[in-house]
């Protein structure tokens, strides 16, 4: 497994449903490994939570699935292929990704923000063409955000430019969605409602999903997969039934808590008791 | 008004608020018509101040005499006075005006910045310390001068802001090349070049010193088809390259995150655009003198012309072209007899908008 897949084997992963594979990833900054030797799966058509505490290495490992971040041991592989040996432009046509708190020049309008998103399916004399125009269209209906097209970005509120932010991740067209904390920041209802989203892109149009996401409550009822990371390292993944337990909490957060059925959803609910220092 | 306005949007119809369509064959855009009509009324405005400036002089020719002359008619008098003498001297100011005003659009936009413009962060000081250095030294110091003096004033300007540009870029460079990091560099730079220049005119004899003073002002005085050329070819070439290059330039005003999620090589991008920039900065320099401000404050005065969320290429050409004709007809009227350098002007203009950026700044670096 820790070889370099080959073109066999790469198409072994596509017929498994496996759009996404970390091959003994080890990541860093600098002299700082932040992530050592990783392994990861992520299967067509799920959503999947990377949780884990502060600095756990989940934000840098979801900037390695999507190509921002070169790992020094190990591959990343989409769809079977070396995600680094693939041009860029074509990784954007198959994956797209929504910064942790992303930036926009003051003025820009939700409709320019999200017609970015065509971006690799245009050229510079290709800027608006009927598909783009349909594409970005149908984002901003899919995010509720079409009557607020004409407003610039910073003047929304939060859940606004959170939706703004998704739609242009929609209009890229990508059936594979990267999104690193898209609910930092928000209220509750805003948080809920962003995840609501994310599930019908999922459910309804079928977008495989992998997010980073800080409420353990809200990954185990919105994701079909928990990834629990700690200290960079896997320490459990699978169905969040299976991971989210009290030995895991103690072990992963080092957070005493009782863990029982959500009264609404029935996953796991996750109520704590303290930290145990 | 609005009657036409929905006649309009009825004959293109668009799916998205705000972004009309406007497609012609393999070719597609968003139809913009506040910049069309920034680009129309500029062009109106820049003809008719070059035709006043072109009619100004000890043999006046009115506006409508100018403009005919420019279009084919005119007798032999006038054609001579307007095309040979005096149109040379308003095309190299439309022309720099163009240059510097594109590649402070360019700057800003890379840098993320308004305060990444040549001017500030030594590209065109870069220029002028070579150009200083070669008027200064080609009349002394033997072979080395001689040789400095034939390869011309213009080859030198442009390789020292070439140099200039490629210094900053090195010494900014952290795994990548930051906005702000850029600008703290370059003012740094500008600062080390303007010791140079000064230093340079301090030793030098008292009559070459004078002639680089004039040159360092940014002045239009006596410049010929041999000034045209140039920074018309410069134009030519690396405009049409900005425009190309402006569709990435859109997708780097997010950060460099996404940027790169869109499928955009960020460095490279970003080194084209670099090269687009000082080229056009360092070639305008070498036609005109570090003329002050006009790439400082063209591009933000396109952009709040066309209600652009960045500095616009296009609308940004116009604005630097109109702006430094107008000022060098402000310069040769204003003052009676004394006709100023347009640097002078540009200068008066520009140097309040420098002081309001930094408040701005520093305001918003307190919040």
């Amino acid at each position: 497994m820790t070889q370099t897949a080959t073109d066999g084997a790469g198409s072994a992963l596509v017929a498994a449903g496996i759009r996404l594979r970390a091959e003994d990833v080890s990541l860093g900054y600098g002299d700082r490994l932040v992530v050592d030797g990783l392994d990861l799966d992520v299967t067509q058509n799920t959503v999947t939570s990377v949780i884990g505490p502060n600095g756990c290495g989940k934000s840098t490992l979801l900037r390695a699935l999507g190509r921002l971040l070169v790992p020094s041991r190990g591959h990343v592989l989409l769809d079977g292929k070396r995600i680094d040996k693939m041009p860029t432009k074509e990784v954007a046509t198959i994956l797209g990704l929504l910064p942790q708190a992303p930036s926009a020049p003051e003025g820009l309008t939700v409709g320019d923000l999200v017609s970015r998103g065509r971006h690799p399916h245009q050229a510079w004399y290709r800027q608006w063409s009927a598909d783009d125009e349909s594409a970005v269209a149908e984002a901003l209906t899919w995010t509720n955000m079409a009557d607020l097209a004409e407003r610039p970005v910073d003047e929304l509120s939060g859940g606004q430019r959170q939706r703004a932010w998704i739609s242009m991740a929609l209009a890229q067209g990508t059936d594979l969605l990267l999104l690193d904390e898209p609910t930092t920041y928000l209220d509750l209802s805003h948080q809920v409602e962003v995840l609501e989203l994310v599930r019908r892109l999922n459910r309804e149009v079928g977008r495989t999903v992998v997010m980073v996401l800080h409420d353990l409550n809200l990954a185990a009822r919105y994701s079909d997969r928990l990834v629990a990371m700690r200290d960079g390292r896997v320490v459990a993944a699978g169905e969040p039934a299976d991971v989210i337990t009290e030995p895991l909490l103690a072990e992963v957060f080092g957070l005493r808590a009782k863990v029982i059925p959500d009264p609404v959803a029935g996953t796991p609910l996750v109520v704590p008791v303290g930290t145990g220092a | 008004m609005t009657a036409t306005v929905e006649k309009a949007r009825r004959r293109t119809p668009g799916l998205v608020p705000g972004r009309d369509p406007l497609r012609l064959g393999r070719f597609s855009g968003v139809w913009r018509p506040r910049t069309v009509v920034v680009l129309v009324v500029a062009a109106a405005v820049l003809v008719v101040g070059a035709a006043l400036n072109i009619g100004r002089g000890e043999f006046p020719i009115s506006v409508g005499e100018v403009l005919s002359v420019l279009f084919g008619g005119g007798d032999q008098a006038q054609r001579f006075i307007v095309l040979d003498l005096r149109l040379p001297r308003t095309l190299t100011g439309a022309l720099v005006g163009g240059a510097l005003a594109v590649a402070g659009a360019i700057l800003q936009a890379v840098a993320r910045n308004p305060l990444a413009a040549p001017d500030i962060i030594g590209i065109t000081m870069g220029a002028s310390a070579a150009a200083v250095a070669v008027i200064v030294l080609s009349s002394g110091f033997g072979a080395v001068g001689a040789l400095a003096g034939a390869v011309g004033l213009p080859v030198a300007a442009l390789l020292g802001g070439l140099l200039t540009a490629t210094s900053i870029y090195v010494l900014a460079w952290r795994r990548g090349v930051h906005g702000f990091r850029l600008v703290l560099v370059g003012i740094g730079m500008n600062a080390i070049l303007y010791a140079l220049v000064n230093w340079l005119l301090i030793a030098a004899q008292v009559y070459e010193a004078a002639r680089a003073q004039v040159w360092l002002n940014g002045s239009l005085n006596a410049r010929g088809w041999e000034h045209v050329v140039p920074v018309g070819v410069a134009l030519v070439v690396l405009v049409p390259a900005a425009l190309v290059l402006a569709h990435v330039l859109g997708g780097l005003q997010f950060g460099d995150d996404t940027a790169r999620g869109l499928g955009i090589r960020v460095d490279a991008a970003r080194t084209a655009l670099l090269v687009v920039a000082v080229g056009l900065a360092a070639v305008a320099t070498a036609s005109a003198g570090p003329i002050a401000f006009v790439a400082l404050v063209s591009p933000q005065i396109a952009q709040r012309l066309v209600g652009a969320p960045r500095p616009p290429i296009a609308a940004s050409l116009m604005v630097g072209a109109t702006l430094v004709v107008l000022s060098d007809l402000v310069a040769r009227t204003a003052f009676g007899a004394a006709e100023l350098p347009v640097g002078v002007i540009t200068a008066v203009l520009g140097a309040p908008y420098l002081l309001h950026l930094l408040v701005r700044h520093g305001r918003e670096a307190r919040a």
